[in-house]
């Protein structure tokens, strides 16, 4: 089962803050939808009045087409993946996955054979009757899938799902919930502030900034053609050149009027856009790439950032004539 | 220093348990009046007591008053409990505070309050009345324990609970309650042993049946006997056990 999302012209105001401005998002059936952005950006609102846990001071929420406006999260297609996972510490873990079939009224048999195969979708199989205490940090997480999937939502929604385990815990589970949404299908809303998290799973990423939407689309597409300035710095590092009239701080310039953004992975010494000549101020070997301060000659005020190959032996000192494969004009 | 500290503690626990001890220890007494000098060992008076109808129907008036007063003591401070700490109301300090607050009247003036209002509204006095006043004095202590039990934790499997499709009922039944257990035990625990001993309330709101420490007052004015402490001693044996047990099954497992 999945279904797509609607949201149309939404806000959220909670007393005088305005946790949402007018937002609109169109979420496929199926799809697997990130909400990137800092904590206050308005994320976590959106999925709030997604799951029906408040309702839109302005604004319509659909799912599958029908209007939710005054449905209880009970009543809605949709569960949810909590952060702190809020599992039900009296209960067996087959019991807390089954839990959502019992309130639909579904005999015992088919609920215990029900868990046990969601158990087995997120590796746990044949653990049904351990209680959330014998589990580690990220089992309990997949409990909470489980649990959530249980059910056969329309639309999963995840609240920082992997916030709470570690980072190398963490990449591991990023895959494992890509691979489970591939195969029950159904439309998954994650929210996150973590940006690699962000692109490992997404189909698209949707960038929030103060209760606006900054940015959307699929992660290469966000990441290499930001639309703006806050969308390109929570996406990763970059430099920011000023350019006026085809000038900037490196000297001629031809480009838009605008903010250059550039990547430090784009700047090369063969990168098409000349930045003219740089001393290298430091250098450190970071494994995939050697990651270099540089000063460039013509502006001794700026320091641009600069990730150069692996194989790269640069000395503090050195001078390098660089240019840029990639960047964009915001 | 150490040896001093030893006898302090021993002073302590007998300046504590002294009453207790020689109310437990005359109730054995083989002659007329519990005092020195001891005459001999007995169980006569335990045999009086046990074979004593009035006593007998006091003790169960009382098990009755102490059960039931503390299962809709619980029940409602619960409720209220969980309602307080989940939604944030204008004045819901206020509310807590007024819930609490009857904790710190006397059980005289509560006991004379009810007698006036139940006279008032023409309520005749029976287990009924010494039942209400029990729930009045638990309540404020059931609601305390209960609302200091509830964190974070339960309210995020609440929200879980709710949004996997269980009503309200269902929240409270199936989640709330279970992971409140030990709480939820310790004050029907607690209120079992405050309405079991109680006496003000029980003695102002009784007329016929009476609970069993109305019906040790009322041996007590014909005079000393052993069978008084008989009575005392099992008595003290009853709150103990419950205590013991609370430890046991609640505190314990909590740990």
């Amino acid at each position: 089962m999945t279904a797509g999302v609607s949201v149309r012209g939404v806000s959220q105001r909670y007393g005088a803050a305005l946790a949402l401005d007018d937002v609109s998002l169109e979420i496929a059936a199926g799809e697997f939808v990130v909400l990137l952005g800092p904590s206050g950006c308005g994320k976590t609102t959106l999925l709030n009045l997604i799951g029906g846990f408040a309702e839109p001071t302005r604004g319509q929420v659909l799912i599958g087409g029908k209007d939710m406006a005054g449905v209880a999260p009970k009543a809605r297609p949709t569960t949810t993946v909590f952060q702190d996972y809020a599992l039900f510490p009296h209960m067996t873990l087959a019991e807390n996955v089954g839990f959502g079939l019992r309130m639909r009224g579904v005999g015992k048999a088919e609920r215990g054979a029900r868990a046990e195969e969601m158990l087995a979708l997120v590796g746990l199989q044949g653990r049904g009757a351990r209680r959330p205490h014998e589990l580690s940090g990220g089992q309990r997480q997949r409990v909470a899938l489980a649990r959530a999937l249980a059910v056969s939502p329309d639309v999963l929604l995840l609240d920082e799902p992997l916030g709470a385990l570690d980072l190398k815990l963490r990449r591991l589970m990023q895959d494992e919930l890509k691979a489970i949404q591939r195969r029950v299908g159904t439309t998954f809303v994650h929210v996150t502030h973590d940006q690699e998290e962000a692109m490992a799973i997404a189909d698209r990423i949707v960038v929030m900034n103060g209760g606006k939407i900054e940015d959307q689309g699929p992660p290469r597409e966000v990441y290499m053609r930001p639309k703006s300035l806050f969308s390109a710095g929570f996406m990763g590092e970059v430099n920011r050149i000023k350019v006026r009239d085809g000038v900037s701080v490196l000297g001629m310039m031809p480009v838009a009027d605008g903010v250059l953004c550039i990547r430090p992975e784009a700047i090369s010494e063969t990168g098409a856009l000349r930045l003219g000549p740089a001393r290298v101020r430091d250098a450190a070997f970071f494994g995939g790439y050697v990651r270099a301060h540089v000063v460039p000659v013509a502006a001794p005020d700026t320091v641009l950032v600069v990730h150069l190959p692996q194989g790269a032996e640069v000395q503090a000192g050195a001078v390098l004539d660089l240019g840029a494969s990639n960047y964009v004009v915001l | 220093m150490k040896a001093l500290a030893w006898v302090y503690m021993a002073a302590a626990y007998v300046f504590v348990f002294l009453p207790v001890a020689v109310l437990v220890a005359f109730s054995f007494q083989d002659g007329r009046l519990p005092v020195p000098p001891f005459q001999g060992f007995s169980l006569k008076w335990y045999e009086k007591v046990l074979g004593d109808g009035d006593l007998m129907v006091a003790l169960g008036n009382s098990l009755l008053v102490a059960v039931v007063s503390s299962v809709v003591a619980l029940f409602l401070g619960f409720l209220a409990a969980h309602a307080l700490a989940r939604v944030r109301l204008p004045g819901s300090v206020l509310m807590r505070g007024v819930l609490i607050a009857p904790m710190t009247v006397s059980y005289l003036i509560v006991a004379l309050g009810l007698l006036h209002l139940f006279g008032m509204v023409g309520v005749k006095l029976s287990l009924w009345t010494v039942g209400a006043g029990h729930v009045v004095i638990n309540l404020p202590l059931c609601f305390a324990i209960c609302f200091a039990a509830m964190g974070d934790q339960q309210k995020a499997a609440e929200r879980a609970a709710r949004d996997l499709g269980a009503a309200e009922w269902q929240v409270l039944l199936l989640v709330s309650a279970p992971m409140l257990a030990a709480p939820l035990a310790a004050a029907f625990f607690l209120s079992v042993t405050f309405s079991w001993d109680e006496f003000i309330i029980a003695f102002l709101l009784t007329r016929f049946d009476v609970t069993l420490p109305v019906e040790i007052w009322s041996m007590l004015r014909s005079g000393l006997s052993p069978a008084t402490n008989a009575v005392g001693s099992l008595v003290f044996l009853v709150s103990v056990t419950l205590v013991v047990a609370l430890e046991l099954l609640v505190f314990r497992r909590a740990k």
